[in-house]
């Protein structure tokens, strides 16, 4: 590398000079934007190895168990950088996501030792960590002769961190200060509207700021838009994965919650409240006169495909699924519009529940030290920058990395209004559901119901309060309640 | 005395004979094993307050799980759907079976052409005939859903609504499994004896007759072979209806796999999870019981010693 070049990186390295100035820097000395990504890896991979001994687990193999997702993708790609700084090998199994967590509970389950960690998402830590699966990586991340000094754990977004982390307590709070850490956070996804911008002029229909405007919205996009076009997509399948997105973050702007938490730690329904039945009313109504015809199979994927394929107006669902739908060939790419979504007209910002695409650590494995080496890199500035301004690795949880101004540049030019969404529903973005082990039992029963009012099988209030009773005794047969 | 108890081979090697018979029956016995051993760990699992995210709490409840199940009214939901399934698809599959056999009856180039290429939905794996449905009865695009509203059903939600969410995945399953019965009683029918049709066609015996007379009668043992290999099957369906609707909507196809399935791999809770299946394989036997008796009582009176 030639001097000036290596001057100009290690002078960002040390912070000063920001990315833009270091890629201007570096198209000036006529180097192209991919020989610039790799000499800029290589010094970070000489920043990092400089500080610490990434060389302590050299000659060492781990293995993942990875979802197929643009996550695993980003990794994958930068992977030789890890092998190149520790010596390590990394192998790695890939699973689509429909049968993906079936394999994790089933190694886990059999408490094979096959896999060193492995991708999840925090709700399955609620049952994870009391089966002791994983392992509290707290002993790591506090452990200063384990933990790269410039691994910035503080970086973290902390309302992602902290739904990372639960003291195993049903009902108790996550991030508190005896919380086990059961994973690290990855990438992450709010929930908010995405919607069709040349649809919405059509229609004459304003971003919705509240649950009334939204139910109204989809409505009249299903009347004028025309073409067989429905105004909203929302998840609907048999799952608890229709609760948490879009459901969840507007009941929980509401300040409605899934469960109470007496004083003496047992747990109750709360979903059958005047507040509650008052939102189911709006939320059935909104898919029995807006949604899609069949939008009780409906899952991410159906929602998704729907918007890029312009056969809905906008979706109430995972930020990334639109980032998603407004590229590649999708025939809608490049005419999606984001926005942040308040329910409740009172409420003083959104407070979208989050996914989080995490990495754990199996308790089973053979060597956790190394593994954590390799989970520290993963989740650690560079790879997370890499990932963002170079893949996408869509949302990351990184503070920085929203800072960056590469990032960001990127984020407005080809998904406009996406840093101005994240940026106002970040704050109120963390996990909105009570951990507590009966997690799927509840919430795919949540669901069920919901089916049953759209098609009105049960009027709302009477499907409300049986659904409680049920939870309550699901509740107390597990001792919980 | 051990030259008279010994099997000489040419290389030497020497087994008892008193041994012989066990060590024949051994990859049988070896087989039971690897049945028995996971059958009474779900029998044991069944009898206890057994959920992996509660280590803790782990143990027996003896009956509990099953009582539970018994006050459940969710529980006898899943036993009437799982029996209406499987004895609608059966009862359906069984008359579009014998109806296409008899259509093909007559051995000629173009009907063992047309009944290989009928076989092609058998080659299909249930849950890709599944996502297969799913697209044809998607309310925009699907071509079922088109030719649907051709005849007037401008509205028809297929899996999605309750209302017609069974009828949906009968039609898949009856997609994929008529070619089964179809197969197997083809083979039946080619088999039987050519004298006694040959004596009712001399004698000019109507058509309906020589059907419900010779024909059926001849052909119960095939029929009731079908039938149980089908029942079997499809009282324990799982992927047709989780690939297309997960159980919904609501609890409409909450079947016994699926909320086994869902007991097991969502919840994690194994007592469950293994009480249902233990429920279901007491169906399962009950069932094959009277179907493998009436199916041997059959095969004497054929033989004439009934």
């Amino acid at each position: 590398m030639h001097e000036k070049e290596k001057d100009l990186i290690d002078a960002f390295l040390r912070g000063q000079v920001d990315r833009r100035g270091l890629i201007r820097g570096l198209g000036a000395m006529g180097l192209a934007a991919s020989t610039a990504g790799v000499l800029l890896n290589m010094g970070q991979t000489r920043a990092l190895a400089a500080d610490f001994d990434w060389q302590a687990h050299k000659g060492k193999t781990i293995k993942l168990l990875l979802n197929k997702h643009p996550y695993a993708d980003a990794m994958i790609a930068d992977l030789d950088n890890f092998k190149q700084l520790t010596g390590m090998n990394v192998v790695y199994d890939v699973f689509p996501e429909d049968v993906y967590f079936d394999k994790v509970t089933a190694a886990l389950s059999a408490s094979s030792s096959e896999y060193d960690a492995f991708m999840t998402g925090a709700y399955m830590t609620w049952t994870y960590g009391p089966a002791g699966w994983i392992t509290d990586l707290n002993e790591w991340i506090k452990d200063p002769a384990k933990t790269n000094p410039k691994y910035a754990w503080d970086d973290f977004l902390p309302g992602v961190k902290n739904s990372c982390a639960w003291n195993g307590k049903p009902g108790g709070a996550l991030g508190s200060e005896d919380a086990k850490q059961w994973c690290i956070p990855w990438g992450f996804e709010q929930n908010n509207i995405t919607y069709n911008k040349a649809m919405f002029d059509k229609a004459g229909v304003k971003v919705p700021g509240s649950m009334d405007e939204m139910v109204a919205a989809a409505a009249k996009l299903t009347k004028d838009v025309g073409g067989g076009v429905y105004g909203i997509g929302v998840r609907g399948s048999r799952s608890w994965a229709t609760i948490h997105p879009g459901f969840l973050s507007a009941y929980a702007n509401f300040d409605q919650k899934d469960l109470n938490v007496s004083a003496d730690g047992k747990l109750s329904a709360a979903m059958n409240t005047a507040e509650s039945k008052a939102f189911h009313k709006q939320w059935v109504q909104m898919i029995q006169e807006s949604g899609p015809k069949d939008w009780s199979t409906y899952t991410w994927y159906q929602v998704g495909t729907d918007l890029g394929a312009g056969a809905s107006a906008m979706i109430f669902d995972a930020d990334i699924l639109g980032y998603f739908m407004n590229g590649g060939t999708n025939k809608m790419a490049g005419q999606l519009a984001f926005a942040g979504f308040k329910a409740n007209p009172a409420a003083k910002a959104p407070t979208p529940n989050i996914w989080i695409w995490s990495l754990s650590m199996s308790n089973f494995s053979k060597d956790k030290d190394a593994t954590w080496y390799f989970m520290q890199w993963a989740s650690g500035l560079d790879h997370c920058l890499f990932g963002a301004t170079k893949m996408d690795f869509v949302n990351p949880v990184r503070q920085s990395v929203w800072k960056d101004e590469v990032f960001r540049e990127k984020l407005n030019k080809s998904y406009p209004g996406y840093v101005e969404m994240f940026d106002a529903s970040a704050p109120g973005a963390s996990i909105k559901f009570t951990a507590q082990p009966l997690f799927f039992d509840l919430t795919t029963e949540w669901a069920a119901t919901l089916q049953k009012m759209v098609a009105k099988e049960v009027p709302i209030d009477e499907g409300l309060d049986k659904l409680a009773e049920s939870i309550n005794g699901q509740l107390k047969e597990a001792g919980l309640g | 005395m051990t030259a008279a108890t010994t099997v000489h081979r040419p290389s030497g090697f020497r087994i008892s004979k008193r041994v012989l018979p066990y060590l024949l029956s051994l990859p049988a016995l070896l087989v039971c094993i690897g049945i028995l051993i996971p059958f009474l760990t779900s029998v044991v699992y069944s009898f206890q307050r057994y959920r992996l995210s509660q280590p803790w709490a782990r143990q027996f409840n003896w009956g509990d799980n099953y009582i539970s199940f018994f006050t459940d009214p969710k529980f006898w939901n899943t036993l009437e759907v799982s029996l209406l399934y499987a004895g609608i698809t059966v009862v359906l599959e069984l008359l579009l079976g014998l109806g296409i056999a008899m259509l093909l009856q007559k051995r000629s180039t173009l009907n063992n052409f047309i009944s290989i290429m009928l076989l092609m939905p058998l080659m299909t794996a249930p849950a890709l005939a599944a996502l297969m449905w799913k697209l044809m009865t998607n309310p925009g695009f699907g071509v079922l859903s088109y030719l649907a509203s051709l005849i007037g059903l401008q509205d028809f939600r297929w899996a999605s609504s309750p209302s017609t969410a069974l009828l949906t995945v009968v039609l898949v399953d009856i997609w994929v499994y008529t070619p089964f019965i179809m197969i197997l009683l083809l083979a039946g029918l080619r088999s039987l004896p050519t004298q006694p049709f040959e004596a009712a066609a001399l004698d000019g015996v109507p058509r309906s007759f020589v059907f419900f007379r010779i024909t059926l009668p001849m052909l119960t043992p095939y029929i009731l072979t079908a039938t149980l290999f089908r029942l079997l099957d499809s009282i324990q369906q799982f992927d047709i209806i989780y690939a297309m609707t997960q159980g919904g909507p609501g609890d409409t196809l909450t079947v016994f796999q699926v909320e086994a399935y869902l007991n097991f791999f969502q919840s994690t809770n194994v007592g469950r999870s293994a009480a249902l299946m233990i429920i279901l394989w007491a169906i399962t036997y009950f069932l094959s019981n009277i179907f493998i008796k009436n199916w041997l009582r059959l095969r004497e009176r054929a033989r004439g010693q009934a």
